[in-house]
Parts: C-alpha cells; structure tokens; sequence
C-alpha cells in the first residue's frame, strides 16, 4: 500500500554523530562544490563565455549530496537541464562541466551539449534532457534494462514540479508499477516551473500524491537537508533493489536564482525567496557541523579552499581549452563511421 | 498612417484586434497570461481579455493542445502558443492526427479552425533539441496550412488572416526576431495566405527564403549587388499552400534559382520548391537549382559548430556564383 508521509515526520535525523564525520563533511564538501561552480557558471555567462540556456541548480544542493551518499556508482541517473549539480556529483570533474559550458572539445561531450545535456556513460549519467519530462520514461527504460539484465541497480530519474504535470509521467509510472521496475522518481520540487507556481498547475499541490493512483510508495521529504534527503533515498533504494518495484519522493527545495539566466523572477516575493535561504543547506550544514563539533573551524576552511582552487582550476582549464573546429559537426551524429550526409 | 514596430507587437495586434471583435476566440499555452508570454508576445493580453480568454496552461503540450482541437470543433477559434515548436513535438498527435483530419474523418460534418503558433528554428547556441525548424515536417502534412514569417507586417496581417481561417493553421515565428522592427501600418488589414512576396526586385538570379533566412538572402543579394549581380529576393511566407506560381514568374524572368531554407536539406521545403520549378518552368532555367539549408546534423552546442551548421551569407553568395557560372 502505498502512504504518505510528510516532512514534519522526517526531521528526527538532527542528532549529532548519527552519520560518521566523513559523511557530513561529504555533503558540505559536495554542496560547496555545486555552489561555487554554479557561481562561476553566472559569472562566466554576464561575460558572455557561456551562452545559451543555462539554468543554475543554487539551492537545490542538498539533494545531490543526500544522493550521492545513498547510491552506488552503479545506479543510473538521468535529469532534466537543470543538471549541472547532479552530473557533477555522479563524478564528471568541474574541468569538463566548465570547459562544456564554455563550448569547448575538451567538455564532457565536446562542446556538443552545452549547459542542458551532460552525459558520462562512464559515471551512468544519461542526461541532461531539454525537453521537459521527456526522461521520465526514459529513466523507466534504463531502470527496465537494470532489471532485465538482473541486477541490483536503478535508476533515479529526476524532473522538476513542471515536469510532474506531463503526460509522460502517468503513462511511464503505470507501466514501472505494473512490470515492477526499479526505478527511483524524484520530483525535485522547487515551487516552480519559470514563472508558473505548482499551485497553478493543478488542484494537486502535493506532488507526491501523484503517486497514489498508482499504489507507488510516495513521500514528501525536505530537501532542504542532506540528511534528510539522503534517509528517504537510502529507503528507497532499499525497497527498489528488495524487487518491489518504483518509488516516489516529491523532495521539496527552492531555486534562488531565476528560472534561467534571463528570468528576473518577478512572480515570486522576496520575503519567500529570503525564507528558503534563511534554510539555506550549505549554511545550516556548515553551521550544524560547527555547533556539534563534528568538525573544526580549520577542517571547514581547508574543504573552502580546496572548492574554491578546484573552481579556479577548472575555469582556467575551460579557458585555455580549444573550441572544436568545424569538422567536428560531422562527428557522432551516427555511430556508423561512413554515414553518407546529404552534403548538398 | 504607418509606424515602426516590433514583431512580437505586430503579432500581439494581430490577436487583439480579432479578440476584440470575436469573442469565441481565446489564447492559450505555457506562460502566456501572467507571465505576458516567454517572450512576451502576449504582453498586457490577461488585462484586456482575462482570465478565461488568455489561459496559463500547465507543461502538457499534448494535453492542452488536444483541449484546442476539441474547444475548436465545438465552436470556439483557439491561439494555442508553443513556447517553441520544438516542444510541439509533443503535440504533433492532436496536430497531425486530428486538428489536420477533422473535416477529412468528419466529411465535412466538423471543422477545426484553430491556430497553432510560436518560434521556429534555431536561435542561437541552444543545442540539439531547441534548434529544430518545422516548416517541412509540417509542410507535408495535408488538412493543415503552414506559415512562416518574421516581418512584422507580413506577420500581422497573416496572423489575422489564420485567425479567421476555418481551417487548422501552424504558424511559425522566430526567437530571435521578435525583436525586429518593421513598417505596419495603422489600423486592420489582412494578407492572403498561400501568397508569396517578391521583396526585391531582380534580373539575373531568384533567391527564394522564408522566416529569418530571410535576413541571409537580403544580405547575400546586397553581397551579389556588389558585384553586379542583380538578385530578385522572394519571401516564402506560406509553406503550405506553395505559391509556386510567383516562383515560376521569377524564374522566366532571372533563369537561375536558389533556395535559401533553414530545414534539413532531404525531403524538405527547398526539394519541394526545386521539384515544381523543374516541372512548371523546365524550359526557363538555365541551371540546375541550388539550395543552401542546414547541415544534415543535429546542431550542437558550441559556437564554430552553429556557424558551419547555419545557412551563411557567404554559402548563399557562392551558390548564386555556381547558377550562374562565375567564379
Ligand atoms: C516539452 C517542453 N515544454 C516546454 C519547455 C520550456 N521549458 C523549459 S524549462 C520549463 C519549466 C520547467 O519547470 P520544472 O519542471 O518545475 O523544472 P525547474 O526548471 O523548476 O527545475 C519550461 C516550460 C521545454 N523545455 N519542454
Ligand atoms: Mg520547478
């Protein structure tokens, strides 16, 4: 049967030394790090070496570190274009991701993708997907091969409140609860999809009942804590890989930053926006670390500087990177080495 | 009295004039009423009209998109806007299957006069899946008529003209066009679908484009200019039904052809139009017809891939150069 519970319920992971120091420095390190690229990504786009689309995952960090402690290396992901924080925590370097950013061969796919559409089959990250819920399927599809092949992987396949309102969803959870499919939905609720609240999308404002009409296990959790985040997926996860099929977690968390770089946000209040950074999860982290003593103030600032010369690195790298020559378009459109192109 | 105005005015008049005067019609999709429109075209249209009549949809292409073919064959007259035509993709089954067959399955008993509309082709380094062009995808499927503009006064008085027309009409715009300004004059007028325009005179070559290729036709003709050659530039305008008649009119006069089309080149809007050049006006040319359209790829993201993969000035400039064998 499925159920649902609510954030309130979740919150009982706040005791010190629950987690092992290494963890906790874990998620502080992994959201530091999607925050400062995400940073040098809005700096880099006003001084326009990165064009295009280009929406920024600030904010939303907790849920990356709480997943990247819950999973194996095994387990696929797949995501929408807000993506830079996932692929980057599934272990494409900040090298790649930037100098991909900045359009360059050295990017993780060559300068082909830009800021929408990462991929590293290497690291099990399938996108990186700019239509919107398109990769709700298509997370159930990498998940069916997981089970078809008889492993113990899944899949998370992640999308936004917007995405929540598509029809692929319906059509692709019926058929993950009928075939048992293991696969891991995230519903990356960030109140919004550009300038629409999830309020005017639907009567259903909690995403997480979406589920219910397909008897899928189905929580709101917040997603504003690593820890938190990482206890619903680790719970997940355990009853996904048990053979029982898909499950649903509607992760509540809050974008700073416009929908995009050109959207000024002028739908939402700055009271709202000034509430979900008062919980901003690289802050409470750092602070939750500090008052409990897990960690010194001299071990926080070594994890600040190491991020910040990996940031400095990385752009550098980018910069120094080659753009890819002309030719190159012809490349990796087929797999067939001698595909005859109309060349008119 | 005429006045400069932006494309996206020229397409926001056109739907408020004939919001004002029929209430049946109304506009919907992603972002259009509160937001004024992803690019706001729709700007200051929830205040005049409100809130039944220029509806916030959610991220459901197919869905709303169908609710358009329904309100339109029980009597209403939708503007459904696709932020872009390449999430229309999504939509293409109540598009092609239905808005496009209802008068056909009904006998005549049904008709769907809606109007389909948003930006069309690349716009920039938006990569693989935002910069896909849909003239010739759509142009092949009977039941619909497809137009294709970017000059605001073409555009308004061809957006009028699909507004009131009793068939299913896709209308494709530009992103990175909206901003253009052009001369419309004052007060109501329509333009005839089906018709092309001839933009600029010329004696030794037809340039024939639509949408922002366009601009690289105009650009390539002043390059030719130079050099004394003289090309007469067509805008396409419709793509569905093909005014091949003004083609042919050109092409007795110039007999020499090139296609300038953003489509990918295989079976496409530029094969079309080579296709009835060679059957209607066989005897006038003098060359085969040249087409200069996208590379047959994806588009990446990068900048040197968007600039090989374009349609450029100077591909259009070397291809005239070939019609009329001088180097
Ligand atoms: C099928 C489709 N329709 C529309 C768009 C344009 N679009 C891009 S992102 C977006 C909003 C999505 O919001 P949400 O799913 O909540 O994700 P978030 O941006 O908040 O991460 C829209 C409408 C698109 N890319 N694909
Ligand atoms: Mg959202």
């Amino acid at each position: 049967m499925a159920e649902i519970s609510t954030l309130e319920a979740k919150s009982k992971s706040a005791k010190q030394g629950k987690y092992s120091k290494e963890t906790y420095l874990g998620w502080y390190e992994t959201m530091l790090r999607i925050r400062r690229f995400e940073e040098r990504t809005l700096l880099a786009y006003s001084q326009q070496k990165i064009r295009g689309f280009c929406h920024v995952y600030i904010g939303q960090e907790a849920i990356a570190a709480g997943m990247a402690s819950a999973l194996t290396p095994q387990d696929g992901v797949v995501t929408g274009y807000r993506q830079h924080g996932i692929a980057i925590t599934r272990g494409i370097s900040s090298r790649s991701a930037m100098a991909e950013l900045f359009g360059k061969v050295t990017g993780c796919v060559k300068g082909k993708g830009g800021s929408m559409h990462f991929f590293s089959a290497e690291h099990k990250f399938f996108g990186g997907n700019g239509i919107v819920g398109a990769q709700i399927p298509i997370g159930t599809g990498i998940a069916f091969a997981e089970k078809y092949k008889g492993t113990t992987n899944l899949c998370v396949t992640m999308f936004g409140d917007g995405a929540a309102r598509q029809g692929a969803l319906f059509e692709a959870f019926n058929m993950a609860m009928t075939w048992k499919i293991p696969v891991l939905y995230i519903v990356e609720n960030n109140k919004y999809a550009m300038g629409t609240s999830v309020e005017r999308t639907s009567n259903v404002h909690q995403l997480s009942k979406i589920g219910l009409a397909f008897d899928m296990p189905s929580e709101s959790v917040d997603g504003m804590s690593p820890e938190t985040v990482h206890e619903a997926i680790e719970r997940a996860a355990k009853h996904i890989r048990a053979g029982n099929g898909p499950y649903f977690l509607e992760i509540n968390t809050y974008r700073y930053k416009g929908h995009s770089v050109s959207d000024p946000g002028k739908y939402r209040s700055k009271e709202e926006l000034e509430n979900y950074q008062d919980q901003d999860p690289v802050k409470m982290t750092e602070k939750k670390i500090l008052t409990n003593k897990i960690a010194t103030e001299a071990e926080i600032e070594a994890i600040k500087a190491k991020i910040e010369a990996e940031m400095d690195d990385a752009v550098q790298f980018a910069e120094e990177s080659p753009l890819p020559t002309a030719d190159l378009l012809f490349e990796a459109n087929y797999v067939q080495e001698d595909y005859p192109f109309m060349m008119d | 009295m005429s006045r400069i105005i932006t494309l996206r005015d020229a397409l926001r008049e056109a739907m408020t004039e004939e919001m004002r005067k029929d209430a049946n019609i109304f506009l919907m999709g992603e972002e259009v009423a509160q937001y004024d429109g992803a690019y706001k075209v729709s700007k200051g249209m929830l205040d005049e009209f409100g809130p039944n009549r220029v509806i916030d949809t959610p991220i459901a292409e197919l869905g709303f998109a169908g609710i358009g073919v329904g309100a339109a064959m029980n009597g209403l007259r939708p503007i459904v806007e696709f932020m872009t035509w390449n999430f229309a993709v999504l939509a293409f089954d109540q598009i092609v299957n239905n808005a496009a067959k209802t008068v056909s399955q009904s006998g005549g008993e049904f008709r769907c006069p809606i109007v389909f509309r948003g930006p069309s082709g690349s716009a920039g380094q938006l990569a693989q899946q935002h910069s896909q062009t849909f003239e010739s995808w759509l142009g092949n499927c009977p039941g619909l008529k497809v137009i294709s503009c970017v000059d605001p006064y073409d555009s308004k008085g061809l957006l009028k003209s699909a507004i009131i027309d009793d068939d299913p009409v896709c209308f494709m715009e530009s992103e990175v066009c909206y901003g253009d300004k052009g001369d419309v004059p004052e007060g109501e007028y329509y333009i005839p679908i089906g018709k092309a325009a001839v933009k600029r005179e010329g004696s030794d070559i037809t340039l024939v484009s639509y949408n922002k290729m366009m601009k690289v036709a105009q650009h390539a003709a002043d390059e030719l200019a130079k050099e004394g050659i003289s090309a007469e530039v067509i805008d396409l305008r419709t793509i569905r039904p093909l005014d091949y008649q003004t083609l042919v009119n050109s092409v007795k006069k110039t007999n020499r052809m090139v296609v300038i089309d953003e489509s990918w080149p295989m079976y496409g809007v530029s094969a079309e139009i080579a296709y009835e050049m060679q059957k209607y006006a066989f005897d006038y040319l003098d060359a085969p017809i040249l087409r200069v359209n996208s590379m047959d790829t994806s588009l990446p993201y990068s900048a040197p891939y968007v600039d090989a993969y374009l349609p450029s000035v100077h591909r259009v400039v070397a291809a005239a150069k070939q019609v009329l064998y001088v180097h």
